[in-house]
């Protein structure tokens, strides 16, 4: 009895110890394990991609011939590009429409977000909810429902206008423009980017609201309060609260504009988009690099100088964002801290 | 803004004048964002209308601004030019698996982040979130040639696949398992014997769920509005998603526009339905996936 006992104590007392010793090695191990996943596919899909299209830059190549076709040219993709006046003019339409259509989204988005956290907190959620709607859509969708919008002779955009002109109370705000009605914009080059910008403004402002409402949330109601007893109008309040406290989102919110903007593609491509156009209608008004760099690639297969053109793209989207760091995110940055 | 300039501060001699300022001011400023938002909303409203209407309606002056009677002639054109529920059962595959794959291993990972101590965490972490900020185009090359290498071009996989683990997912799902569980709990699940699977799968899990739900729907919704991953894999017309069938018919001569607006309105439709019940959700998922901490 007590040796059996004893023996059992001593096999009971070596199982808990190996069954400890698993518990502790899949201990040790699970998090590795759990975070695999995103290492193993982003070697795969990120990594090596990255690499890969580094290298393909110096050649010239058209996967169509197999892998031996591919031929070391040097620096020749990137100096072809530099002298393509088609790059320069999608560098310039992106650069354009970066701006353009990105500036007013925060404009528009910063007094909207003040105004639905402070007077009309009450409408903060229907309001803000209108207004992100375009944003969940699919960007193809509401591409062509704009194409109808914007169409010269009976689309609704320009049959607004018309009827505005008409009004006699507004007429003479129309008489200098008159001769401009109806306004072609997406058959001539002029009209192309601003058609472009209020679509990218349109579907995006809302997104910023969102952003700028959270932002406007932290602020400490106090604040205001203490300026309201010491008889701070609301502008006053909104410049020297608000805009200050505001400026770590702001900075952030303008980054992803940035980054996001300078990628520009589904916007233009499907807009521009007529009777099969795909230079970014008339005049190539509308042609961004995205764009160019999917119809080098991917029409015209010459994958090394599109590999070249994403180089490009990726030191001008890292050089906006470092400058727009040293503008307005170091200063942004250190007052939060202080 | 310059509309509230006058309302200031109340001093009681003025109370009331002040008041009947300040609710005017107010009156004035929700009519302008109302405004605002049925503006924005409008080119939804005119989709709708445009699907039930026929070309020469379409195109008339002044244009229709109530429902016609032509939806089900619609319909029949859009049918005769795509494989429209073919491509939408794509676009609903794709969107699915997503969601499900992202789900699991970004909450996963997310716990694995959140809740131990090991060597190296703050470093892979801080190559996550780097990693986020790689442009999409920048591989939009590379990631073609290796999908075509695996022999992966018109299949669905080469879409959900590469993104299932996906650094945006991790982050928010780090914050949320993070602030949602507390690490006591879990040391007593291990006492009693519970593998560290077993602790995720059957104690965290739960306890994050509504994280999992905004992480779900927005993925769901990035998923069904994707573009130019589907553009440069996806090459026939059978294996379209919603968006590029829809791109599709403006190659077509003399383009339909009553029918193209019917595709994008029931493209569009299950996400603002969606939209509709969660929209909380899918918005304060976004903002805690973009202010940190």
């Amino acid at each position: 009895m007590a040796v059996g006992s004893r023996t059992e104590v001593r096999s009971g007392a070596r199982q808990r110890e190996r069954a400890h010793g698993w518990h502790r090695f899949q201990r040790r191990f699970a998090p590795y394990l759990f975070i695999s996943p995103f290492f193993i596919l982003f070697a795969i899909f990120g990594i090596f991609p990255t690499l890969f299209s580094i290298y393909l830059s110096f050649q010239r190549w058209n996967p169509i011939q197999g892998l031996s076709a591919m031929e070391f040219v040097g620096w020749e993709n990137y100096v072809w590009l530099f002298g393509d006046p088609w790059f320069w003019k999608a560098a310039w339409n992106t650069v354009w429409l970066a701006l353009v259509s990105g500036v007013p989204q925060h404009l528009l988005a910063i007094p909207l977000a003040f105004a639905v956290t402070t007077a009309l907190a009450r409408f903060r959620h229907p309001l803000t909810a209108a207004y992100f709607m375009p944003y969940i859509t699919s960007t193809v969708a509401v591409a062509l429902v704009f194409q109808t919008i914007y169409g010269t002779q009976f689309g609704v955009l320009n049959q607004a206008i018309n009827a505005l002109a008409d009004w006699a109370p507004l007429a003479w705000l129309f008489s200098g423009i008159r001769e401009f009605l109806p306004v072609d914009w997406l058959g001539r080059a002029m009209y192309i980017k601003p058609a472009v910008a209020i679509l990218v403004i349109w579907k995006y402002f809302g997104f910023n609201v969102v952003l700028y409402t959270a932002g406007l949330s932290t602020i400490p109601r106090e604040y205001y309060e203490a300026a309201e007893v010491d008889g701070a109008s609301v502008w006053q309040r909104f410049w020297h609260i608000t805009l200050p406290l505001l400026r770590p989102m702001i900075f952030f919110a303008v980054t992803l504009t940035i980054i996001g903007n300078l990628q520009l593609f589904d916007e233009p491509f499907v807009l521009t988009n007529i009777s099969g156009n795909r230079t970014g209608g008339p005049g190539e008004a509308g042609l961004t690099l995205a764009m160019y760099l999917y119809r080098t690639g991917f029409e015209w297969v010459d994958m090394g100088t599109a590999a070249a053109m994403s180089w490009v793209l990726f030191i001008v989207i890292g050089a906006a964002t470092f400058i727009h760091y040293r503008l307005l995110g170091r200063r942004g940055l250190e007052r939060r801290e202080g | 803004m310059a509309v509230l300039t006058d309302a200031r501060k109340e001093v009681p001699s003025e109370a009331a004048g002040n008041r009947t300022g300040r609710l005017v001011t107010r009156a004035v400023l929700l009519v302008t964002l109302v405004a605002l938002a049925l503006l924005t909303v409008f080119p939804f409203y005119w989709m709708l209308v445009l699907s039930t209407h026929a070309r020469d309606t379409i195109f008339s002056a002044p244009p229709p601004l109530w429902l016609g009677d032509d939806l089900q002639r619609n319909y029949q054109a859009l049918m005769d030019v795509l494989p429209f529920w073919r491509n939408i059962w794509n676009s609903v595959y794709i969107a699915v698996i997503s969601t499900l794959t992202t789900v699991f291993f970004c909450s996963l990972a997310g716990f694995g982040f959140a809740m131990y101590d090991f060597r190296g965490r703050n470093f892979l972490f801080g190559f996550v979130l780097v990693s986020l900020m790689l442009p999409q185009l920048l591989n939009i090359i590379p990631y073609y040639l290796i999908i075509d290498f695996l022999g992966w071009l018109n299949t669905p996989r080469a879409i959900w696949f590469p993104g299932m683990a996906n650094a945006f997912g991790i982050f928010l799902m780090r914050q949320y398992t993070a602030s949602a569980i507390p690490k006591e709990l879990l040391d007593s699940a291990r006492i009693d014997g519970a593998s560290e699977f077993r602790i995720y799968w059957s104690i965290v899990l739960p306890l994050v769920r509504p994280g999992v739900a905004t992480l779900a729907l927005l993925t769901f919704i990035n998923q069904w509005n994707d573009f130019m991953g589907p553009l440069v894999i996806l090459r026939n017309r059978d294996t379209y998603t919603i968006p590029l069938a829809l791109r599709s018919l403006q190659g077509i001569a003399n383009t339909d526009w009553g029918a193209v607006m019917l595709g994008t309105a029931l493209a569009v439709l299950p996400l603002v339905i969606i939209f509709f019940f969660t929209s909380r959700q899918v918005i304060e998922g976004l903002v805690r996936g973009s202010v940190k901490g």
